[in-house]
């Protein structure tokens, strides 16, 4: 007998829809999760819909408008599991850029009739409005993670998502250090490893996609990118990239203000 | 020497040295030796003596590698560097393993080991002193002990070792302190002592075994004077009174007399935690283990994978990490090093090679903070670990 199918479906909040891509991106991964699961609601892949409940909700965005905290705790109480994608999910994404500064000027400073704007002054984390049952770093997510997370969920174990830095995926695969060897910034040792070690390999530092790492010494880096010769501004901004909400990042950008 | 009194060694050039790299080829072997990848030298298959970085130096310092060019005369140099970032823990003991898999049979759950075969042996060109010392530790905690690991202990048997007495010692380096080198002794096949100068680019090459030997007998070149040997000891002896760094001689029963020292809290406050010096470092071993299940459900694979001490989830059981700071983690990765890894393997757990000095971000240097440890001062409490 065909046990039935959990159904999934996929959610979409305040964000660019890059990590919806990456689960489309796993293409024939996908037609084996397509299997193993009803798609009950993936609007960037399919206009068909269902209603809930539903076994799994990934959630893509932060939550930036009063629209969205109704929607979410909607979707909260119609779904077993709820995982967030990607760093607007995660940590507010690169919009909670805004969280620090008067929003009343932000709005200006882009919209022509601020008036017509329904936001709210500050992006957040999915998990600052609902409970969360795991969160899925990066900016966007690895797709080898997200089969990951799905392949866990399938099998009643919990995923495989380290939590430790980026330096241990460039020394693992051989990527000599950026840092090291030529004296460039990088953000690796204070970041969650799991990009696939993408800048690191092209000789560039890292950008912090995936957030803090566990326990991140943020300061002991920022202390290090003053010795390269990076001021004060930078080092702030550095920490400001696409999860400059996350709270390691975000306090330690404040020490360099 | 010989029973005849004759002497098996032998001045070889870089044509000998092609030769060597060709037979070896010929005899089975995949050749892994130093080249240049990403700005540092790595060790990679190389097929010919082209790919050996040649003229290349590297200079050194805590969180510091940059490469330089050197000549003598027109000459230029082919081991003129010393350990770069990768060690042989890379090809010995590779940072991930495929242990077993298992599928779901209809008569039960049926396991399969890896087998650590498929690979080829491999000839390692250009093993310095400190890496020797280096393996040897390893294979004590991987080979020697209660349970040997298969892969470890099959790859480590067919490897043949070219080694390299150091003509020069970088920056970090610390061997002569920890009596592990620069001096090429044992566990080697053949070993090599560069010798440059504005006439001429030689090779002293001595064997270590008899199959080293049989390679040696067939090379290309001449039979080593007794001048060229005594040349190229002093050359090496040279290199030891020259050493970057020095590691304190009685580091072990510092550490053991500082568990409570309010250093680690100051060393804590510097170290990032990344857990780069432990994956550069040829000694450290540990790993951590990954269930790889196949989405249906039928299968799993068991991989193993390079882990470290400075990793918080290391140490995670049941309710949490048991060191569950930066000063419980960099005491744990120090005091294994240079004090309880004699007891437990019964040599110290560090040849000296200094990457973890020069590949540390911030540059933390273990004998530098051995040196503090030994500095008294009123003890602290300290949480975990
Ligand atoms: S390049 Fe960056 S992430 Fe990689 S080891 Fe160096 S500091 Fe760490
Ligand atoms: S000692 Fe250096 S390399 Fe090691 S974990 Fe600390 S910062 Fe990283
Ligand atoms: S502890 Fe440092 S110096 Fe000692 S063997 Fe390891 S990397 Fe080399």
């Amino acid at each position: 007998m065909a046990r039935k199918r959990p159904r999934l479906a996929v959610w979409k909040f305040s964000s660019c829809d890059g990590c919806q891509l990456s689960l489309l991106d796993c293409e024939d991964d996908l037609l084996a999760i397509a299997e193993r699961v009803e798609i009950a609601q993936f609007l960037e892949a399919s206009r068909a819909t269902a209603p809930g409940p539903y076994d799994l909700s990934l959630v893509e965005g932060s939550i930036s408008t009063p629209e969205e905290i109704e929607r979410i705790k909607a979707i909260r109480m119609q779904s077993r599991h709820l995982i967030t994608l990607g760093a607007c999910a995660t940590a507010g994404g690169i919009q909670a850029l805004r969280n620090l500064r008067e929003f009343d000027q932000v709005l200006a400073s882009v919209y022509a009739h601020p008036d017509y704007i329904d936001a709210l002054a500050t992006a957040t984390p999915v998990s600052d409005h609902v409970e969360v049952d795991f969160e899925l770093r990066g900016c966007p997510v690895n797709k080898g993670q997200l089969l990951e997370v799905l392949n866990a969920f399938l099998n009643g174990r919990p995923p495989n998502v380290s939590t430790y830095s980026q330096c241990i995926e460039c020394k693992r695969s051989g990527t000599v250090c950026v840092m090291v060897a030529k004296g460039q910034p990088c953000l690796g040792p204070v970041t969650q490893a799991g990009c696939g070690n993408v800048c690191p390999a092209c000789g560039r530092g890292c950008y912090g996609c995936f957030g803090p790492a566990e326990q991140a010494n943020t300061g002991a880096l920022s202390d290090q990118l003053a010795a390269l010769g990076m001021t004060e501004r930078a080092v702030r901004q550095y920490y400001r990239l696409f999860n400059n909400n996350a709270p390691a990042f975000r306090e330690e950008s404040k020490r360099h203000e | 020497m010989q029973a005849d009194g004759s002497n098996p060694a032998r001045v070889i050039f870089k044509e000998g040295l092609q030769v060597l790299l060709d037979r070896l080829k010929a005899a089975g072997y995949q050749v892994i030796g130093p080249t240049v990848r990403e700005g540092a030298i790595v060790y990679r298959p190389i097929d010919t003596v082209a790919a050996l970085p040649a003229g290349i130096v590297d200079e050194q310092a805590p969180g510091r590698y940059r490469l330089g060019e050197i000549r003598v005369g027109e000459q230029r140099p082919l081991f003129a560097h010393v350990v770069g970032p990768d060690s042989w823990k890379r090809w010995l003991h590779p940072p991930q393993q495929l242990m077993w898999r298992a599928e779901r049979k209809k008569r039960g759950i049926v396991f399969v080991s890896a087998s650590a075969g498929g690979q080829p042996p491999r000839a390692l060109l250009g093993v310095r002193a400190c890496e020797i010392a280096a393996m040897r530790i390893q294979d004590r905690v991987l080979a020697e002990g209660e349970w040997p690991d298969a892969g470890y202990r099959e790859r480590r048997k067919g490897v043949f070792i070219v080694a390299v007495n150091c003509g020069r010692a970088g920056g970090s380096c610390f061997c002569a302190s920890m009596g592990m080198g620069p001096e090429v002794t044992e566990g080697f096949d053949l070993a090599l002592t560069e010798q440059v100068d504005a006439e001429s680019h030689r090779f002293v090459v001595t064997a270590g075994s008899p199959s080293g030997q049989r390679f040696l007998d067939v090379l290309p070149g001449q039979p080593a004077s007794e001048e060229a040997l005594r040349r190229a000891r002093e050359q090496t002896a040279k290199t030891a009174a020259h050493m970057g760094r020095e590691m304190p001689a009685d580091a072990g029963s510092v550490l053991r007399a500082s568990l409570d020292h309010p250093h680690w809290e100051a060393v804590a406050g510097r170290c990032l935690h990344c857990g780069n010096c432990t994956m550069v470092c040829p000694t450290c071993f540990c790993t951590s283990m990954e269930e790889r299940t196949a989405l249906d459900g039928k299968g799993t694979e068991r991989w193993r994978q390079w882990d470290s001490c400075f990793n918080a989830s290391f140490s995670y059981l049941h309710g949490g990490p048991i060191r569950n700071s930066g000063a419980a983690r960099y005491r744990q990765w120090l005091t294994h090093k240079l004090a309880h890894w004699e007891a437990q393997f019964g040599t110290a757990g560090c040849s000296g090679c200094g990457r973890c000095v020069t590949w540390c971000p911030v540059g933390i240097d273990i004998t530098e903070e051995v040196r503090a440890l030994g500095t008294p001062q009123e003890t602290m409490r300290h949480d975990g670990g």
